[in-house]
């Protein structure tokens, strides 16, 4: 395991977090320019939302209301992780390459009350840039990182796992949080 | 407005799900919950929605050709209690009288609450996929108790935790 170079700047702040239906979830969000405060900003107020959240693995950024292609990660303490990179943020992430595909129920901060059956790469090499230096970073990831990591970045291209769910009966009411 | 349960059974045919939606839409009756499905060719559809009286409902359906309907007031849902632990029981083998009637039994008996539940006869062989909620720390006992079960029954049976994982 390695972890990615990068810290957030300060403490961030805590945002809330929007819920479907706000249209922001639904939006494609914007690249962005990875050297710009306001988004080095961001990626610390989403480390910070992410770490106060119970059981949150990742946060991206149409989660607090931005349409940004921007998003936390940090796996490190989930049993079910193989590869972990630690906690980052990155900015414009692309899959370059997946496979593995595996079923999997998840459930997301921002659609509470459903969790869904949802098919994903459980190896996937992503391109992305760091923000504050903008360096361009390639990690290849595995397991619950590699699932972590396709769920943000369909948060950043504006679909949530409702839109990729395995059937009309992969959707079910969630009423436990963890 | 009235909370309604509404269920409509008939031969299955293209347009089926659109002609009922559509008469209750006409009569401001507003989907919530529900589950549609096709079993053996007929198309089965219960419903919860809030709109007109019962009456009303029973007379836009009426006219839906070979359409079996019922309709009725409900109270709305109390805030739902805690939920237990999430568990997918699976079942298959030959097809016999009881199945669903033992394995719900022995779920029931364990304090499982059944929150989902499909069963499918294939030619000779019969599947059962239940979603079942479970007090903390009984799973165990139903398995030991459904593996009894699935022994008299004849039939396979699986019990394990429906994990989700929060992103």
């Amino acid at each position: 395991m390695t972890a990615l170079d990068w810290k957030p700047e300060g403490d961030g702040r805590v945002l809330p977090v929007v819920t479907a239906p706000a249209p922001v979830l639904s939006s494609p969000a914007a690249e962005v320019d990875p050297t710009d405060p306001a988004i080095v900003a961001l990626a610390a107020d989403l480390v910070a939302t992410m770490r106060v959240s119970p059981g949150c693995v990742g946060l991206a950024a149409p989660q607090v209301g931005v349409g940004v292609q921007v998003f936390s990660l940090d796996v490190t303490q989930h049993p079910k992780t193989a590869t972990s990179h630690g906690t980052f943020v990155l900015c414009n992430a692309r899959i370059v390459e997946a496979s593995r595909w595996r079923p999997g129920r998840e459930g997301c901060m921002s659609v509470p009350d459903l969790t869904g059956d949802v098919k994903r790469a459980g190896r996937v090499v992503v391109e992305a840039v760091l923000p504050g230096s903008g360096e361009a970073v390639r990690l290849t990831t595995d397991a619950f990182e590699a699932r972590a990591l396709q769920h943000e970045i369909d948060h950043c291209a504006g679909k949530l796992f409702l839109d990729r769910v395995a059937g009309a009966h992969a959707v079910y009411q969630r009423k436990t949080y963890l | 407005m009235h909370e309604l349960a509404i269920t409509v059974i008939g031969p299955d045919r293209p347009g089926i799900v659109a002609d009922v939606a559509e008469a209750l839409a006409d009569l401001g009756a507003n989907l919530s919950d529900s589950t549609m499905t096709r079993l053996r060719g007929h198309f089965a559809m219960t419903l919860i929605c809030t709109g007109p009286d019962a009456a009303a409902v029973e007379k836009a359906l009426a006219p839906l050709s070979g359409v079996l309907s019922t309709v009725r007031v409900v109270q709305p849902e109390a805030d739902p209690a805690g939920a237990g632990e999430p568990y997918l029981v699976s079942v298959h083998g030959a097809d016999r009288l009881g199945i669903v009637a033992a394995v719900t039994r022995v779920v029931a008996a364990a304090g499982g609450n059944i929150t989902d539940l499909t069963t499918r006869l294939v030619g000779p062989l019969y599947v059962l996929v239940a979603e079942v909620e479970m007090p903390a720390g009984a799973a165990d006992e139903l398995a030991t108790r459904l593996a009894v079960a699935a022994d008299e029954l004849g039939v396979d049976v699986t019990l394990r935790r429906a994990e989700s994982e929060l992103l």
